[in-house]
């Protein structure tokens, strides 16, 4: 298994701000799907921008060995901007177009491809803002493919879908990582973490890192969500009960 | 019509088309992004500037340039206090300017009436209004086919269009400096009240109607040229301000639009019932 990205002893700041986030030492080979799991505010979001080289790295370092894509909520962007799946889809190519030229044919057949593996391909036409949440997010995954991205980081994916939505979902990603690629997930479920092949646990640092099983502990769990945690505990494992408050 | 005979209409109707159309155009644009205050802001701030021109016997093409310079830089100033917070700092900028403006047109030796700058002169069109306003409609035509794609990106997707290519603030920025031209090259047609008019009216309209972004830009430069005409015609006809008939015309526009718009979304909402029925 070749070693996709790799951090060490990571630590990132905005502006100049003391570091939101330090102490972060993970790798992820090709195919693996790495849960990152914290409160809001506690580092996740930071780790994506600085992995996306957006924010200064104040210390340590990552190494990326592929292209790197951002998904985000689809809550963030406009629905009311006249925009088609297609369209959506096609912004993976912006990058990549010079701003005198068209966007080219083969960007337009690749979007289309995109659209149709996350089985979207029949809703191209429709405007963005329309789809369904679990719809809107495949799209930002398709606009992910264009960017030819190996690397995939995903803001709270399963946000405000229903159960159906979510299973297409899943599907689409196992459907990634049997590619290849590499999948981190930012979540505050501790339930969405625990499907997933490891997990990081950031709370303005690194808490812990390794496979679910081993990492989400009691004491890693408390580390991570502090008091606005209540935990149960169900016999061999232990059950995490979150406070919302946004 | 005895319009199309007169030299003075005909300078007046090429300016009014022009203008409409660039101001339309760029409309769409600003209203997607959410800076219709700051169109009306800019207007309204840069009058001191331009009695100032007056006063000192200066092209007032000049002192409009200045006057927009001027409360771009006191509104960037302003806004740094941060227990104002930047819509507190435009609109303290833009109040305290504009009284100035007034009190200082009010004064007997200013050649040009504060009616023309408020309301505009577009009868009296010069040939460096016409030149102003068709580079203008070239600089916009440019400056909005180069930038659509990193435009596309900062209002559908700011977080992510860092990643995709694009850098919003600096986008934010060359859209304000393009406004700022805008405002500039039309105010002395339009009139500092309103250029603004030409400015949202047609766009509004155009985002009720168009479904992409290009429909709507090609839309609102179509109404905003429309309007520019219907106002004149209206105003030769039944001898009225220039300025308040154009204003009044795209207004009229934007209600039609409105009416044509509402019919178009209960087609919408059909749709988006098949959407969710196709997803189960």
């Amino acid at each position: 298994m070749t070693t996709v990205i790799e951090t060490a002893d990571l630590a990132a700041a905005y502006a100049s701000g003391p570091p939101a986030l330090s102490g972060v030492t993970f790798a992820a080979d090709e195919g693996q799907a790495v849960a990152v799991l914290g409160p809001n505010g506690g580092g996740k979001t930071t780790l994506f921008r600085a992995l996306l080289g957006e924010i200064a790295v104040v210390r340590g370092t990552i190494t990326i060995g592929d292209a790197t894509a951002y998904v985000p909520q689809t809550e963030r962007s406009r629905l009311d901007f006249p925009v088609s799946a297609l369209d959506v889809a096609l912004m993976g190519a912006y990058a990549r177009t010079r701003w005198y030229r068209r966007v080219t044919a083969a960007d337009r057949a690749s979007a289309r491809a995109a659209l149709e593996r996350v089985g979207l391909a029949d809703q191209a036409r429709t405007r963005f803002g329309e789809l369904s949440g679990g719809q809107r997010q495949r799209v930002l995954i398709a606009r992910a493919l264009v960017q030819d991205a190996r690397v995939l980081l995903l803001d709270e994916p399963f946000g405000g879908v229903d159960h159906a939505s979510e299973q297409a979902i899943m599907d689409t990603l196992d459907d990634l990582r049997a590619d290849g690629r590499v999948l981190l997930i930012a979540t505050h479920d501790v339930e969405q973490a625990r499907r997933w092949d490891r997990v990081l646990c950031v709370r303005g640092e690194q808490i812990a890192y390794g496979a679910p099983a081993d990492t989400l502990t009691n004491a890693v769990l408390e580390a991570t969500y502090g008091p606005e945690i209540v935990m149960l505990d169900c016999g061999h494992r232990a059950v995490a009960i979150q406070h919302h408050h946004h | 019509m005895e319009i199309l005979h007169s030299g003075l209409l005909q300078r007046a109707l090429l300016e009014v088309v022009v203008l409409g159309g660039a101001c339309g155009a760029l409309g769409v644009w600003l209203l997607h992004l959410r800076e219709v205050y700051a169109a009306e802001s800019l207007a309204h701030a840069m009058l001191p500037g331009l009695v100032l021109a007056s006063l000192a016997g200066v092209p007032l093409l000049l002192g409009a340039t200045g006057g927009v310079l001027a409360v771009a830089a006191l509104i960037a100033l302003a806004a740094r206090d941060s227990r104002l917070g930047s819509e507190i700092a435009v609109g303290v900028v833009v109040t305290a300017t504009f009284g100035l403006g007034a009190v200082l047109a009010l004064a007997p030796d200013v050649p040009v009436g504060l009616d023309k700058l408020l309301f505009g002169d577009l009868l009296g069109a010069a040939t460096a209004d016409l030149l102003a306003a068709g580079a203008l409609a070239v600089i916009v035509a440019v400056a909005l086919l180069a930038g659509h794609r990193a435009m596309t990106l900062t209002v559908f997707d700011p977080v992510s269009a860092p990643s995709l290519g694009a850098r919003p603030a600096r986008v934010r920025l060359a859209v304000l400096a393009l406004l700022a031209v805008a405002v500039v090259a039309a105010v002395l047609s339009l009139g500092n009240l309103l250029v603004f008019a030409l400015l949202v009216a047609p766009a509004a309209a155009a985002m009720r109607i168009g479904r992409s972004v290009r429909a709507q830009v090609l839309l609102a430069a179509a109404l905003g040229a429309s309007a520019g005409v219907l106002g004149l015609v209206i105003s030769a006809e039944l001898d009225v301000a220039a300025g308040g008939a154009v204003a009044l015309a795209a207004i009229a526009l934007y209600l039609a639009a409105g009416l044509a718009g509402s019919s178009r979304s209960t087609a919408r909402r059909r749709s988006i019932v098949e959407a969710l029925g196709a997803e189960r």
